[in-house]
């Protein structure tokens, strides 16, 4: 009886009569009201943010176990490590912070994209080798479900390395120590060098270096996409916005030798909005600085580096931006397809770019004459006076050369030894560094990225011994350097 | 309006309970895509792509294919260096590409070729002392790995690697240690070999003929085959006539779009 009471007088009047018609002609936008309804409950529901307020989503999230600042190779990199060996799915939340999407004046995209062994420092070259055999099977690390595999378009033609009399000697050592390693070097003599390459001019050329495997070059903007995407897939949050301060907490403590030092620990990095005044604390257990020329400032920021000098917490991290040109010219007549990536040794350099008789290179100025960083305006005086001279000399085909094209970009330079920073800073106890390569930070990327995460997960470096390359070198004054001719 | 939202939180219920049910979904399709055969296989796979969009398990379930896929490649292609101790390096180094389904010819024999279910005799081990001359590894999954066995045979003088879909240019960056003794090479029709791979053929200054047709990976056939010509001086190179495009008039072009069809 209820039952078929039931549909006919209370549910089906329920469900029929419309809310808005019960006091009739009730003049409120109830649709638009119900709808907004829908949405507040809906948003309370779980697996979606909380919006009552306000529209936050455009804000990175309030906390992040690690914070990456700069997602550039080296920092997309650590990202992906980090995520690669967590001890299961979804255990760390990454948060990639990078100031510029569009990597206009990104280190990474501007690079010519060299990946070589032929380093004098042993860590140098295993990063390098690393990084070779990351290269190699891309698409399956960075394997995406449905996404197209990626083309790198690695070029396998070596370097070739000129020394003259002076530096044969440490060239030598240098190959010795790479072949251990497990680099294939060759040496050759100018004269095996004029049968191989004839369009060399061998004068002032006592010994050459060439790498046989793993070197060349390939396209530094597909690594980074596919790094990126690969990120995305593995649940790392990104946010487009600058790094304006860091909430720390100090403690004064004093060393077994009875000086008193400042620990600080950082709680909460302020992540200011592209284009905006909005600013939204992230809340965080570890800060990586990854900001190529920049890290400095990001140092700066964190506190390191103010303190007096010659103490170690007044040392600054030492790297600057530096501007490097890149040359692109075109010569008919010049090296054919065989053609490596040469290195003068004047520290002139350039290699083939595509099948047409273009190349592309240029040289590090000296210290007297280094550009200003300010910009990224190219001086083609530079190659005039400094770069076609030494190039024309040891090409002779280059005497009749037009430049097509130049660029320039900056390096993340480190004044005190030209090699990278990893690691944690020993005062700032939750900062890591993977910062001042000086130039080959993209071809090292995937090792240190690697080195860096485990440095976070593990406490210590495990496949390759990073060490020397921690801050406290630059308190201590030892100089790592590359006795190299690059 | 309470109806509304009842709809809402019920659609939502059912987004909840969707996940325990993968158990099952997940279980059922591990065991199809074991057995099921390769025509099958590609209807599932848009079913799986489909619902790739809407769970996890899923996707995790197509991540583990995708590795799977790879780990298969890596196995065959592992290391048989450890049979050169016992055999030599010509044994372990015909070994492995009769393992692939590639055939060998060692020296003043002749060649020897797995069957259609990739059995083959197993007298080779005698010829052991006598170097491997030629080897044609067509349609095989070498790769860069698989390279270190291939690389022992050091008195190779014909390599046949057409169609290897896993051969790239780290590969061809790579023989040079062949370079004393090589003298034909075949690259045709390897999907992922390029002009950037080839470039670094020059280190094989003894190859007498090379075959580069039909590479669809380089941007420029006919222009690439004039700048290989131009490197290995001594070397036929066989590609793609580049002449052809040229002289065919709009005449004769519906001739030309005929006559690859009976071929």
């Amino acid at each position: 009886m209820i039952r078929r009471v039931l549909p006919h007088g209370l549910g089906r009047g329920l469900l029929t009569r419309k809310p808005g018609t019960r006091r009739g002609g009730f003049s409120l936008d109830w649709d638009g009201k119900v709808s907004e309804i829908k949405k507040k409950i809906k948003s309370i529901l779980p697996g979606r943010s909380c919006d009552l307020l306000q529209d936050t989503s455009h804000l990175p999230p309030e906390h992040s176990d690690v914070v990456i600042v700069g997602g550039g190779v080296l920092g997309l990199s650590v990202a992906y490590w980090l995520k690669k060996l967590e001890s299961r799915r979804g255990a760390i939340r990454v948060l990639v912070v990078e100031r510029d999407h569009t990597y206009s004046q990104a280190s990474t995209g501007l690079s010519v994209g060299g990946i070589c062994q032929q380093f004098s420092l042993p860590e140098n070259i295993q990063l390098s080798l690393f990084s070779a055999s990351f290269l190699r099977n891309i698409n399956e690390y960075l394997a995406v479900v449905d996404a197209p595999p990626l083309d790198l378009r690695f070029s396998p033609s070596g370097y070739l390395l000129l020394a003259s009399e002076k530096d044969a000697a440490a060239m030598e050592s240098n190959v010795k120590v790479q072949r251990q390693v497990g680099a294939k070097i060759s040496l050759m003599s100018p004269d095996q060098l004029r049968n191989k390459f004839p369009w060399i001019n061998t004068e002032g050329v006592a010994l050459a270096s060439y790498g046989m495997e793993d070197e060349g070059w390939f396209d530094p903007w597909c690594l980074l996409q596919g790094l990126r995407r690969k990120v995305q897939s593995l649940g790392v949050l990104f946010c487009q916005g600058e790094v304006t301060r860091f909430v720390s907490s100090s403690q004064r403590m004093l060393t077994t030798d009875d000086k008193a030092v400042v620990l600080k620990r950082i709680h909460k990095v302020h992540v200011k909005m592209d284009c905006s005044l909005e600013y939204q604390p992230v809340e965080c257990a570890i800060v990586v600085n990854a900001a190529g020329a920049w890290s400095a400032q990001i140092a700066a920021l964190a506190g390191i580096g103010e303190g007096p000098p010659g103490t170690l917490q007044g040392t600054k991290l030492p790297v600057e931006p530096r501007k490097r040109y890149v040359y692109v010219w075109h010569c008919p007549q010049g090296p054919g397809l065989e053609t490596p990536l040469v290195a003068d040794t004047s520290g002139a350099y350039f290699r083939r770019e595509g099948l047409g008789s273009n190349y592309l290179g240029g040289r590090s100025p000296t210290e007297q004459e280094e550009p200003d960083p300010a910009n990224l305006e190219v001086d083609h005086d530079f190659f005039q006076d400094k770069v076609w001279p030494h190039l024309a000399l040891r090409i002779p085909a280059f005497e009749t050369l037009k430049v097509q094209s130049a660029w320039a970009s900056y390096y993340d330079y480190n004044t005190f030894d030209q090699n990278g920073v990893v690691g944690p800073h020993p005062l700032v106890a939750n900062m890591y560094f993977a910062t001042g390569f000086s130039g080959h930070g993209l071809q090292q990327a995937p090792g240190v990225g690697r080195a860096v995460a485990e440095m976070i997960l593990k406490g210590r470096f495990q496949t390759i011994d990073l060490s020397p390359f921690l801050f406290t070198r630059f308190y201590l004054g030892e100089k790592i350097q590359e006795n190299n001719i690059i | 309006m309470w109806d509304l939202v009842l709809e809402d939180r019920r659609i939502n219920s059912l987004r909840l309970v969707a996940p325990m049910w993968n158990g099952r979904i997940r279980g059922i399709h591990r065991l199809g895509g074991a057995v099921a055969p390769e025509g099958n296989q590609k209807k599932k796979r848009t079913i799986l792509q489909l619902l790739t969009n809407y769970f996890y398990d899923v996707e995790a379930l197509r991540d583990y294919l995708l590795q799977r896929e790879m780990y298969k490649v890596h196995e065959k292609n592992r290391s048989f260096t450890w049979l050169e101790k016992q055999h030599g390096p010509y044994g372990a180094g015909a070994f492995f590409i009769l393992k692939q389904g590639g055939a060998v010819k060692f020296r003043d024999k002749e060649w020897i070729r797995p069957d259609k279910y990739g059995h083959f005799s197993q007298e080779f081990w005698n010829f052991c002392v006598v170097p491997v001359e030629a080897v044609d590894a067509s349609d095989c999954d070498i790769n860069y790995e698989g390279l270190d066995n291939l690389l022992l045979l050091k008195e190779l003088q014909s390599l046949s690697l057409q169609r290897c879909s896993h051969v790239d240019d780290w590969c061809l960056s790579r023989l040079y240690p062949l370079a004393d003794s090589l003298q034909e090479l075949s690259l045709a029709g390897c999907p992922r070999v390029s002009e950037r791979g080839l470039a670094c053929l020059h280190h094989l200054r003894n190859l007498r003929r090379l075959d580069i047709s039909d590479l669809p990976a380089v941007s420029n056939p006919g222009l690439t085959q004039i700048l290989v010509e131009e490197m290995l001086p001594n070397c036929e190179v066989v590609g793609v006539d580049w002449a052809e495009g040229l002289k065919s008039g709009p005449e004769e072009q519906p001739q030309d779009t005929a006559s690859p069809v009976p071929a």
